[in-house]
């Protein structure tokens, strides 16, 4: 059997491997790469937002075309069809970008568990691959497929959007609460890499909340321009519906948000205790702890915060008398830096609850009045939802990421020895923020231009005459 | 074959599809850029930008691919050659950025001269990116990257006479699959004229890019002996013969106005010259390190090759349906023809109730309940409160 190595071989094959284990390196600008890496994600995560919930609303609103015949659906599904498009492609460069820091912020990383973690990634690109295959013959389809087979043709977009965030989230799942590997001098061994990715109890709370984030995040941003049309007097049955779609999704998200919030709580209390301390700046061990809002961390404390004595182990441990382990566990090279955290924290937790509680009054007004609310101040508030949900998703991902610190394999290896060695972070960190300063406002354009340009079909809004006025 | 060499087959050939497909589209951002002024130029322009329109998306997957089964099934080697070659591979991914932000930008446009700003941009990416991914590879073929982070120089790793002329022949090959690509696609649109200053465009680059060939064997004669011994007499030969052949095929093929075939002509030489490395290379990786030292895990190797072939089973079908709908013109940006007849929607009072029901539910398992399984039904409930209230809530509003 040529395959087999004899044994001699076999020892001297694994000398080599792990002779071949990469050291970690001196690096100045860790924070530096840790920024980059940040700004990537940060620019990708609302993109991902819309792969996750668009495909799903356009394909609901091209099914009650199908079902009503009615072309007020199918030429806004067109027009969200450009929307796609457009998203999407700034969602392929920006991924390409995450996928090549990977490797060149962390080679460490990838370097030593590449063989653990990769494989949701190589099948996160196959969903990827189904995704942009089909948003090709979905787009570039509709004049040529018929109505149906073009409806089936956007069914594997919004399937591959959601198992692309699975495969993501659960490379991610992983970091937070590693398992499936040993580490035998700085290399992985016995490596069960479907059991580390898919075998992690981790996963489940952490995909759901990203799943209804993504919701909430499209929804509203959706919704904002059509809102804006309502307070400039523009409020026919077009936008109205444009409106009322977007704005089902993220009121309905934002509600089940708030009991999968508490659910991520609490895993992260039981499994990342010191996680969840840095998130309430907690810094003794405590039974019967206290949430504070707002304030700052100092010296182990909560300073100027408005206590609520009990609640934290309430939340936490469903027990006022419970205790809360405290920063002070382990040793302050082991603590993530609480204030950033902590603040993340309080925005996304704030900005969720006035999101929940806008889409409450939607939702009672909608039972009670079978219709949408009337109050100018609703889709004011509307408006600011758009931007404000973008600033949340982004703030959960700093509690999760920043919260995780210094360890980018909780508990087995630190950030400062996954990075490169490699020189010159600070000047690609500067290009890469420029090119995408350049590259948010040119979205921001064509976003602006595919709102105002006409679509032909009877139902589209034309353009605005007096809109200024 | 080795269990340990088989991912590395599918990343080369997944390099081969990028270098081919993404290839294609590299090589049309290269033909706007010397599209040159005027009205001819503008239809030179329009045509390779709408020709890839409905699948650049689909063509640069296959690079996301490459990585993912790379650093999944040979980390150590993918940890050094990127930390390494950090300068090229960062360059490209600019690139990439670039390209796909002219692409989105350019159904804003709206006058002529917004328009050129956006092509401008999109070509000037549209040769650098393969350039600087041609130097990276050059730079692992010399054998000038080591293990470690990073394992070599930074600068000399890429700034090198292979990596140029790898850099060179990637951009040129690109070029020339995107000639031959257009004029086919002109031709079958019934623009001779189009078709024909295409073809022209074919018979160059093909030249000029079998002449760079050619001078980067001589190059490597003396800069990666040990590459080019393997390539003109070793494992590689076949390839290269294979890769020559072809491309003279190509520009036969192209001269008499075959296109469709040229077009599976000129993948072969691509293929081939990506193949030809490969055999003349193998059994070293990168510098010091095999293929079979640098292989993850028994386990991790099984589960890439399980994820590749479940996964090529529902890609490959999906893939040839948008090509072959893109080949024979059904991909155009236009209004529906036809359209459903009307029918009138009834409300959903139902769902409503049934919203309300899954809401309530979902809290109690989720939140009040506390083992694994009362969750996973309440995160369920919870999913479909807002699944089961969505139709309800829109449909009224909608009226």
């Amino acid at each position: 059997m040529p395959g087999a190595a004899p044994p001699r071989a076999r020892t001297l094959e694994l000398e080599v491997i792990l002779a071949a284990a990469l050291a970690p390196a001196q690096q100045r600008y860790l924070l530096q790469a840790r920024q980059m890496q940040a700004l990537s994600f940060a620019v990708h995560i609302p993109l991902v937002c819309f792969g996750i919930a668009l495909p799903a609303m356009l394909l609901y609103v091209e099914w009650l075309y199908l079902r009503s015949g009615d072309e007020l659906y199918r030429t806004l599904a067109r027009r969200w069809t450009r929307i796609l498009v457009a998203l999407f492609a700034a969602g392929v460069v920006t991924g390409t970008i995450l996928s090549f820091e990977m490797g060149l912020l962390w080679p460490n990383f990838t370097g030593t568990f590449g063989g653990v973690f990769g494989l949701g990634f190589a099948v996160e690109g196959f969903s990827f691959f189904m995704e942009a295959i089909f948003i090709g013959i979905y787009v570039y389809g509709w004049s040529r497929l018929s109505p149906r087979w073009h409806f089936a043709s956007g069914i594997p977009i919004a399937i591959a959007g959601f198992t692309g965030s699975l495969m993501v989230i659960s490379v991610n799942a992983w970091m937070n609460h590693p398992s499936g590997f040993r580490l035998v001098d700085d290399k992985a061994v016995d490596v069960r890499p479907v059991h580390a990715l898919f075998g992690n109890s981790y996963l489940w709370h952490e995909l759901i909340h990203m799943y209804l984030a993504g919701y909430i995040v499209a929804g509203f941003v959706l919704a904002a321009p059509y809102a804006v049309c309502r307070l400039r007097g523009r409020f026919g049955r077009y936008e109205r519906t444009a409106l009322a779609v977007p704005l089902a999704a993220a009121t309905l998200a934002s509600v089940a948000q708030i009991f999968v919030g508490d659910w991520n709580g609490r895993e992260v209390a039981t499994t990342q205790p010191v996680k969840l301390a840095a998130f309430e700046g907690l810094g003794k061990t405590t039974k019967g702890a206290a949430v504070h809002i707002l304030g700052w961390y100092s010296h182990g404390r909560v300073e100027w915060g408005i206590p609520i004595p009990r609640l934290l182990s309430l939340l936490a441990f469903h027990s006022t008398h419970a205790t809360v382990q405290g920063l002070d566990a382990v040793g302050p090279a082991d603590q993530p830096p609480v204030n950033v955290v902590r603040f993340a924290f309080q925005t996304m937790v704030g900005i969720g609850t006035l999101l929940a509680v806008l889409s409450i009054v939607a939702l009672v007004v909608r039972v009670r009045h079978k219709r949408l609310p009337e109050s100018a101040w609703f889709y004011r508030a509307i408006v600011a939802a758009a931007p404000l949900s973008v600033v949340a998703l982004v703030a959960g991902w700093v509690v999760t990421e920043v919260g995780r610190q210094p360890w980018v394999v909780y508990h087995v290896m630190r950030t400062s020895q996954a990075v490169t060695g490699a020189s010159g972070i600070p000047v690609g960190y500067a290009a890469l923020a420029a090119v995408y300063l350049c590259l948010a406002a040119g979205v921001a354009w064509v976003l602006g231009r595919l709102a105002r340009a006409p679509l032909e079909g009877p139902s589209a809004p034309q353009p605005a005459v007096g809109e200024h006025a | 074959m080795h269990l340990y060499a088989l991912p590395l087959v599918f990343a080369l050939a997944g390099l081969a599809l990028y270098t081919v497909l993404g290839g294609a589209d590299f090589g049309a951002g290269f033909w706007q850029l010397v599209a040159g002024p005027g009205d001819e130029g503008d239809e030179i322009r329009e045509h390779a930008h709408h020709a890839m329109a409905p699948v650049w998306e689909a063509n640069h997957v296959w690079l996301i691919f490459v990585l993912t089964v790379v650093w999944t099934a040979y980390p150590t080697a993918f940890g050094s050659i990127a930390s390494t070659l950090s300068i090229p591979l960062f360059v490209a991914g600019l690139g990439i950025v670039l390209r796909g932000g002219a692409y989105a930008l350019r159904a804003g446009t709206a006058s002529a001269r917004e328009q050129r700003g956006v092509d401008t941009i999109f070509a000037v990416s549209s040769v650098l990116t393969p350039f600087a991914l041609g130097t990276a590879i050059g730079g692992i073929a010399s054998g000038r990257v080591h293990v470690g982070n990073p394992g070599g120089s930074l600068v000399s790793s890429w700034l090198n006479p292979t990596s140029i002329a790898v850099g060179l022949l990637a951009t040129a090959s690109a070029a020339y699959a995107a000639a031959v690509f257009l004029s086919g696609d002109a031709e079958r649109h019934g623009n001779r004229r189009l078709a024909e200053r295409f073809r022209r465009r074919a018979l160059g680059a093909g030249v000029v890019a079998g002449a760079v060939a050619c001078a980067g064997l001589a190059v490597i004669r003396f800069d990666a002996h040990r590459l080019f011994t393997h390539l003109v007499a070793g494992a590689g030969l076949p390839a290269v013969l294979v890769s020559l052949a072809a491309g003279v095929a190509t520009l036969a093929l192209v001269t008499r106005r075959r296109y469709e075939l040229a077009r599976y002509s000129a993948a072969l030489a691509v293929a081939a010259t990506i193949a030809g490395w490969a055999l003349a290379q193998q059994p070293v990786f990168i510098d010091g390190l095999t293929i079979r030292a640098a292989a993850a895990g028994h386990d991790t190797q099984v589960a890439v090759v399980v994820a590749v072939l479940a996964g090529g089973v529902l890609l490959f079908p999906s893939l040839v349906l948008l090509l072959r709908l893109t080949l024979v013109g059904h991909l155009v940006y236009g209004s529906p023809e036809t359209a459903v007849e009307s029918r009138s929607l009834r409300p959903d009072v139902r769902g409503g109730y049934l919203a309300a029901a899954l809401l309530v539910a979902g809290i109690g398992f989720l939140t009040v309940a506390d083992v694994p399984w009362a969750h996973a039904v309440g995160v369920v409930a919870l999913l479909g409160f807002v699944a089961a209230g969505f139709h309800a809530s829109v449909a009224p509003a909608s009226d």
